[in-house]
């Protein structure tokens, strides 16, 4: 069966010396979770930015359920709306209610009316555990709930893989369970997700496999187990030693 | 004394502490009087003052006859020279940010010029040479009144000025909204259109409603054309009467009521506009 995302030889240079990412090929097979470490500056973020094209690869090719989104004539708006993502900075709409935040993109993408859209959002508020903030404003809701907001506005879209683009690091520690909870009921349902995150106690519960990366270049993948306690390479070994010294 | 130093930091702590109860009664013991909005009354009576005069004294009777009739003009060259200028600034704005790079350096170019010539010259050129020009290559010369040309010219200046409001406003907007619309499958129109600019109108709006007050002001520069608004009947009256006192008298209070009246106006329009926003800052 052929990958839900295939990176093949991806790489981005900003300002034509900065090599963020430097020669990637990852595959993501459909329903894997997989988990993406990393140092600061690694550039997993932008691997990550990568399968949505919101980062646009100076080469390689990005293939997306049997699509290549570099070739031009592939409708990109069409391919994000079947893939949702969940930014470190929750990014929602301050001016819309959580709502409409997630009615939008129903409405203007999917071509859904009001009502359906907001069935659709209601059932997706309850999900992520909070329906009665509904007609809130993003202002009026902690880190944490606005998070599950975003995760509710991506998911209305019936996407078939879901990005989290570090989605804990925002938040306050008291916070960063009921999202992860979230992400990992998410997890257990079979969706495809690559996840950026810090979170070693997450990528264990929730990964099919980690891929560690470092100064844009995939360094090690495997399960999580393998890599956080058996690591092969000495780069590794000196991350997880640092990061799982607590 | 028994654990001495983290005593005498907390004794300590609780001396700079103690300041803060007599800086907080202070402040809820401010006086009412205080906080009255005494310029405003200032401001109402300089009117009422101006206006009792310019209505009841005998004097003022033939400079009102002479300048009145030029506040319709004023007003409607306003509105339309800030019409004109809103249309102008919102091509040249979103020039600007656009990808297109001829788009961009052209709205770039024209922005730099504008700027960088005085608004006077700059009327002369446009209503006295530019725009007779272009009618001419258009094959119908002088068919543009001189009142229009003149509205022209100050719109076209404030076109260039608004534009960069509008630039700055999209700008002020952060780069994950476009990117959280765009991952959501919206197009960059799309999320310009329902993420981007409602934002950005509150940003925009403000420093817009500015420029509609300092347009009213600088319509008088259209009197140097020979347009019959206020400042040019003003003049006309003045040099004609030697009422001077009385002809400038009642101009400026014709403008500062004019003023005064818009700047009200607008901010009530955006109280309204921000009324619909609550819960959001």
């Amino acid at each position: 069966m052929s990958p839900m995302i295939e990176l093949r030889n991806v790489r981005k240079t900003f300002n034509k010396t900065i090599h963020a990412v430097a020669g990637v090929d990852l595959e993501v097979a459909e329903g894997e979770v997989v988990v993406i470490v990393g140092p600061s500056g690694s550039g997993k973020s932008t691997v990550l930015r990568c399968i949505n094209l919101l980062e646009v690869p100076t080469s390689g090719d990005v293939i997306v359920d049997g699509r290549s989104l570099m070739d031009a004539s592939t409708d990109l708006d069409e391919a994000r709306a079947e893939m949702g993502m969940v930014f470190q900075g929750f990014n929602l709409f301050p001016h819309l209610t959580v709502l409409d935040n997630i009615t939008l993109a129903q409405k203007k993408v999917r071509g859904r009316d009001t009502a359906e859209a907001e069935r659709v959002a209601h059932e997706q508020l309850a999900r992520v555990g909070i329906p009665e903030k509904a007609d809130s404003y993003p202002r009026q809701l902690s880190g944490g709930q606005q998070q599950r907001v975003a995760i509710a506005r991506s998911l209305a879209m019936n996407p078939k893989i879901m990005l989290f683009d570090e989605p804990t690091s925002a938040l306050d520690p008291e916070m960063i369970k009921e999202v992860l909870d979230v992400i990992v009921e998410l997890a257990a349902t079979g969706m495809t997700m690559v996840v950026v995150t810090h979170e070693m106690g997450f990528a264990r519960a929730a990964a099919d496999r980690v891929v560690f990366i470092d100064e844009g270049l995939i360094v090690e993948t495997g399960p999580p187990e393998d890599v956080f306690t058996n690591p092969q390479s000495d780069r590794t070994k000196a991350f997880f030693d640092k990061i799982l010294a607590y | 004394m028994a654990g001495g130093p983290s005593l005498q930091s907390a004794g300590k702590y609780r001396g700079e502490d103690s300041l803060l109860p007599y800086t907080k009664i202070r402040n809820e013991s401010e006086p009412p009087w205080k906080n009255q909005p005494y310029w405003a009354y200032i401001v109402g009576l300089v009117i009422l003052a101006m206006g009792i005069k310019v209505f009841v004294d005998v004097d003022y009777e033939l400079a009102r006859k002479n300048i009145f009739p030029g506040i319709w003009l004023t007003i409607r060259a306003t509105i339309i020279a800030f019409g004109l200028a809103l249309l102008i600034s919102l091509i040249v704005g979103l020039g600007q940010i656009s990808k297109n790079v001829v788009a961009k350096n052209l709205s770039r170019a024209y922005i730099e010029i504008v700027r960088g010539i005085p608004v006077l010259p700059l009327i002369f050129v446009l209503a006295l040479v530019i725009i007779p020009d272009i009618s001419e290559a258009a094959g119908a010369p002088n068919s543009v009144p001189t009142d229009l040309r003149a509205i022209l010219a100050l719109a076209m200046i404030y076109g260039a000025y608004m534009a960069e409001i509008i630039r700055g406003g999209v700008q002020s907007i952060p780069r994950g909204q476009m990117e959280a619309g765009r991952a959501l499958g919206l197009s960059s129109r799309a999320t310009m259109r329902s993420v981007i600019f409602p934002q950005a109108a509150r940003a925009i709006i403000p420093p817009m409603a500015n420029d509609f007050i300092a347009i009213l002001k600088d319509t008088s520069l259209l009197s140097i054309l020979g347009v019959l608004e206020i400042t040019r009947r003003a003049r006309q009256y003045s040099a004609s009467s030697f009422k001077f006192p009385e002809a400038f008298f009642t101009m400026t209070f014709v403008y500062l009521t004019l003023v005064i009246g818009l700047s009200i106006l607008l901010s009530m329009f955006e109280r309204r506009f921000n009324r619909d926003r609550v819960g959001e800052r």
